[in-house]
């Protein structure tokens, strides 16, 4: 398990080092920013039926499309380009703590973009004056179940990208492939669903699987306080088996 | 140093690539503390025989041990007792000499309150204390990443250390500083190292492998090999005077005796090449024989020693001849012989 720790404080500190991080992280902060000024703007001029909070998570695939490919491409890529990904290999660390060690790094990263964006609230609550924005803003259940929500999706979003990552070892064609994936996954999904249901096609087993793959549902239900564990499982497993991919990937393809 | 007899053990590793193989039936041994030099053409297959020693690829078939275990059914063993240094030397420049081998330190299992130590160990080892200590690897010159390979190869005091091509693209101060560090492990770590430069082979390894189109067409110390590949030992002078004068002074030393000889130089003097079918050293009295001949003048005289390039070429001719019986004797490369000038 030690080796484990070093990896990972050396993918903490290489992506700390890396330009694309920073990149990502100024590109998404100002995707963010940008979401959450057209959600003001809508509050401020007409009600709305949902809280804010609720309308500007639903813009998450923005950012995750854009942060989780920036984040991920280099990782397993870049290694195997560089050739170090052979002597990281030749040392006794395992292929699964090799990949678990960049998915935790990046993981880190993208809750640390997810938690700069909770200042935007903070930051709109100090400098507007209207009194019942607080109230509006900071409601404790939207935002906790909006920011789980984005963590836990985001888990597996991010093990997409270290495994595309593995796949290649060119940095673009990693970083269209995570990025194809991710969206395939979270539009792609509720494209098929809406198709199916306009064209008058429900299979019985089909239809379960592609209610069960519905990630804005999932969104719906976090936001609302929902807490189910079938989108824990779907996340928490796809996000083991695409890591377990990535390693037999690192290990047969070194 | 081990108990076991051999530190590298290789039994028929077979291994192919699609349907082409990149090693067939491949054995060899390397005995604890002796460095051994793996020769071969490009894609003989030597960097295939050392990905699979290291664990980085399977064989088809055969079974390779590092240390008395088996590389296929214990990797995780094997990757601790070994010290392995890729072709090119891949290493990330955005690390500090001294961060990169405290990080590769932990990563081999040094334990915490060793790492120091044992990281300026090696950087005194390598001579990397001085001027590269805290220098960015990205921003060394070819030679300092090289002794930084090796450092990290080193590191854990490896029962194997196995090296693709230490040398390449070094100039000679660099090798030169190379073959020191390599000299200065003897003993204490079995080396396996593939090299195309001949002379360094020859001067840093105790044994040599020579590989080629999969196979081991020849194996011994040089000393071994020379007699092996050129049974026959060869001379070469500068004489001046007639060819009759030449057989009338070598004919009574041995029969059988050929020479042959090069255009003469504006002062008379020609180069000529003798061979002999005996194995007995002849020079001392050829010498004599060329010297004392009064309508022959002599300026040179050296008994030719083979180096390792003519046995390398040599052996992988012999190879090719055997690989390809069916070409016609007229076509086939003519086998290396003592008389040739080389």
């Amino acid at each position: 398990m030690a080796p484990f720790f070093h990896l990972l404080r050396n993918e903490i500190r290489v992506l700390f080092l890396s330009p694309a991080t920073y990149l990502a992280a100024v590109l998404s902060l100002l995707m963010m920013g940008f979401f959450y000024y057209l959600t003001l703007v809508d509050l401020a001029q007409q009600a709305q039926s949902e809280l804010p909070n609720v309308v500007f998570f639903r813009y998450f695939l923005f950012p995750v499309c854009l942060m989780v490919p920036m984040l991920t491409m280099k990782s397993i890529a870049e290694e195997r380009r560089m050739g170090t990904l052979e002597t990281l290999m030749t040392t006794p660390v395992s292929a699964f703590a090799l990949v678990l060690s960049k998915f935790l790094a990046a993981f880190l990263f993208y809750t640390a973009m997810w938690l700069l964006s909770l200042g935007f609230p903070l930051l709109a609550v100090a400098y507007l004056p209207q009194p019942e924005l607080p109230q509006l803003l900071l409601e404790p259940g939207s935002l906790i179940g909006g920011f789980l929500f984005v963590l836990i999706s985001g888990m597996f979003f991010v093990a997409i990208g270290i495994f595309t990552s593995s796949l290649t070892r060119s940095q673009v064609v990693a970083g269209m492939l995570s990025f194809s994936a991710i969206f395939l996954l979270i539009v792609g999904m509720t494209v098929l669903r809406a198709q199916a249901s306009s064209l008058g096609m429900v299979h019985p087993v089909a239809g379960d699987l592609v209610s069960y793959l519905q990630v804005f549902d999932h969104y719906n239900d976090a936001v609302r306080g929902l807490i189910d564990t079938r989108p824990l499982i779907y996340y928490g497993s796809g996000t083991l088996l695409v890591l377990g991919l990535a390693s037999l990937v690192v290990e047969s393809k070194t | 140093m081990s108990s076991i007899p051999y530190s590298i053990e290789v039994r028929h590793l077979t291994k192919y690539y699609g349907s082409a193989p990149a090693i067939k039936d491949v054995s060899f041994t390397v005995r604890p503390g002796e460095v051994v030099g793996f020769l071969g053409p490009n894609g003989a297959g030597k960097s295939t025989t050392l990905r699979i020693l290291s664990g980085l690829l399977r064989a088809d078939s055969g079974e390779a041990y590092l240390d008395g275990i088996s590389v296929a059914r214990a990797p995780e063993q094997v990757k601790k007792r070994i010290g392995f240094m890729p072709e090119n030397n891949p290493l990330p420049d955005d690390l500090r000499v001294i961060e990169y081998l405290r990080y590769r330190a932990r990563l081999k299992g040094v334990s915490g309150r060793e790492v120091k130590a044992r990281v300026d160990e090696v950087m005194e080892r390598c001579d990397l204390t001085r001027r590269a200590r805290r220098k960015l690897i990205g921003s060394l010159s070819k030679g300092f990443r090289q002794r930084v390979g090796v450092a990290d190869a080193i590191l854990n005091r490896p029962a194997v250390t196995i090296m693709d091509e230490p040398t390449i693209g070094l100039d000679p101060h660099q090798i030169l500083q190379i073959r020191k560090l390599i000299d200065g492990m003897r003993g204490s770590t079995s080396v396996i190292l593939s090299s195309h430069i001949l002379a360094e082979v020859e001067l840093s390894c105790d044994r040599v492998l020579i590989i080629n189109q999969g196979r081991v067409v020849a194996t011994g110390a040089p000393a071994e090999l020379r007699a092996e590949f050129f049974s026959r030992p060869g001379y070469r002078a500068e004489v001046a005077g007639s060819d009759d004068a030449l057989a009338e002074a070598l004919s009574p030393i041995s029969s059988g005796i050929q020479t042959r000889s090069e255009a003469p130089d504006p002062e008379g003097f020609r180069k000529i090449t003798i061979s002999s079918e005996t194995s007995d050293d002849l020079s001392e009295r050829l010498l004599r024989a060329l010297a004392a001949n009064r309508r022959l003048r002599l300026r040179s005289f050296e008994r030719h020693n083979p180096t390792l390039e003519d046995i390398f070429l040599a052996a992988t001719r012999r190879s090719w001849e055997e690989e390809s019986p069916l070409i016609a004797p007229a076509e086939k490369p003519s086998r290396q012989t003592p008389a040739e000038p080389c």
